[in-house]
């Protein structure tokens, strides 16, 4: 927007406050509404959501079979849905087939469940070389997969959003739903790590 | 096109960063009101239509859309947004921030608004089509090979490229005449898959990847 040089940009902190300023003179934004915006999504909408998921999906087959065959409705029956929640494809993460999620055009990401996509999800460096070069991404981000299983890469191109259901750990066969959500990590949700164990 | 956010199987951009588990929502207090002020805008402009808002962010020059991080991207489409409907005038939003760094600059005036006449069909992206889908799972489709100057989903590296339909999604809208405030025209969704050596050659890893594709992307292959 700026016509200065890229040495010479305004702050861009200074830029949201000019913004801000001029919407809210006007009446077009209410800071009040901004305020609990940005509070929804500090709060109450995350991976905690996903991790409630994955967990119920762990403990009862028959919300898991429910998930796997229509993500969104299942998702919905624990309350969650909303922006970026029109249509939740769920997958599941196997030792034979290990999927990971990007949004190469921009940043799709699955809101009701996982929240605002973490920074590396945005960056550049994520998103142009997961579908070029995943094994070597996920290694790089601590991920280290066998050469039998198989990576699918999910590129989120179209309102359809994705979300992975981790493999349950080894020793979590007595923990409760409740611990088990406790485990599950956003990571794991996306594909580019493993759920660890207890 | 896609512009500058089409970044899939680019080069050049180093190692990926690790992630940690303890990165908050907003690293810093601007970036949340940024995020706020670019929802509330895509709403106020135009009716939720996250199209358009891609849209913009995509017509951002390479410093706008890398310098200041996701956020400054999300500022700079925003502002572009107003500019385009004339709720703002071009360089408001920089005699502001300068006035409130202590120059002495000129305010702009406040433009006669030109709102976009945009009103959706219905509330989403998920729309019906009469017609039955063109293709069914197990097809083999080819990505169209083309460069469209407007709005795409058609991610650059898939163009040209053949594949397997994976699963028929449910129908909606298509981004590039949305984004462009054209009309809805809704279409077949599909999951296609494409094989990593049909895209990177013979000596890529092997490897899945599948997006999802408007039925006008594709064509049949006999």
């Amino acid at each position: 927007m700026s016509e200065t040089t890229p040495a010479g940009r305004l702050p861009v902190e200074l830029r949201a406050e000019a913004l801000e300023q001029l919407l809210t003179e006007r009446g077009l934004v209410d800071p009040v509404v901004m305020d609990e915006l940005v509070q929804t999504y500090e709060t109450s909408v995350g991976p905690m959501n996903g991790a409630k998921v994955v967990a119920r999906a762990w403990t009862d087959p028959e919300y898991r079979r429910r998930l796997l065959a229509d993500g969104t409705a299942a998702i919905a029956e624990l309350g969650f849905t909303g922006p970026g929640g029109e249509h939740i494809v769920v997958v599941e993460n196997t030792p034979r087939r290990h999927n990971v999620i990007v949004c190469t055009l921009c940043s799709c990401y699955p809101w009701p469940v996982l929240g605002l996509p973490p920074s590396w999800y945005k960056d550049p460096a994520y998103r142009a070389r997961v579908v070029r070069e995943p094994r070597a991404v996920l290694a790089e981000m601590g991920l280290e997969l066998p050469a039998e299983t198989e990576i699918v890469v999910r590129d989120s191109t179209s309102e359809v959003r994705w979300l992975v259901l981790p493999q349950r750990p080894h020793g979590t066969e007595n923990l409760p739903e409740e611990q088990l959500a406790q485990l599950v990590t956003r990571d794991a949700m996306i594909g580019v790590a493993k759920v660890p164990p207890p | 096109m896609s512009g500058v956010a089409d970044l899939g199987g680019t080069e050049g951009w180093g190692r990926v960063t690790t992630p940690t588990a303890a990165e908050p929502v907003f690293a810093r207090k601007w970036e949340s009101r940024a995020f706020a002020l670019a929802l509330l805008t895509m709403s106020r402009v135009s009716g939720r239509n996250r199209d358009a808002f891609r849209h913009a962010l995509e017509r951002l020059d390479r410093d706008d859309y890398f310098q200041d991080g996701y956020y400054g991207r999300w500022l700079s489409g925003a502002e572009l947004m107003l500019v385009d409907s004339a709720i703002l005038a071009p360089g408001a939003v920089e005699a502001r921030t300068r006035r409130l760094r202590g120059e002495d600059v000129e305010e702009l005036p406040v433009p006669e608004p030109n709102k976009p006449g945009y009103a959706p069909t219905a509330a989403g992206s998920l729309r019906t089509v009469e017609e039955p889908p063109a293709f069914a799972p197990a097809h083999v489709v080819r990505a169209k090979d083309t460069h469209p100057t407007g709005h795409t989903r058609l991610a650059g590296y898939l163009r040209g490229h053949l594949g397997v339909v994976e699963t028929v999604q449910p129908a909606a809208l298509l981004p590039d005449t949305h984004a462009l405030l054209l009309g809805e025209n809704p279409q077949h969704v599909y999951t296609v898959r494409f094989d990593s050596r049909e895209l990177w050659g013979a000596e890529a890893e092997p490897f899945q990847v599948t997006a999802e594709l408007y039925e006008s992307y594709l064509e049949p292959v006999s």
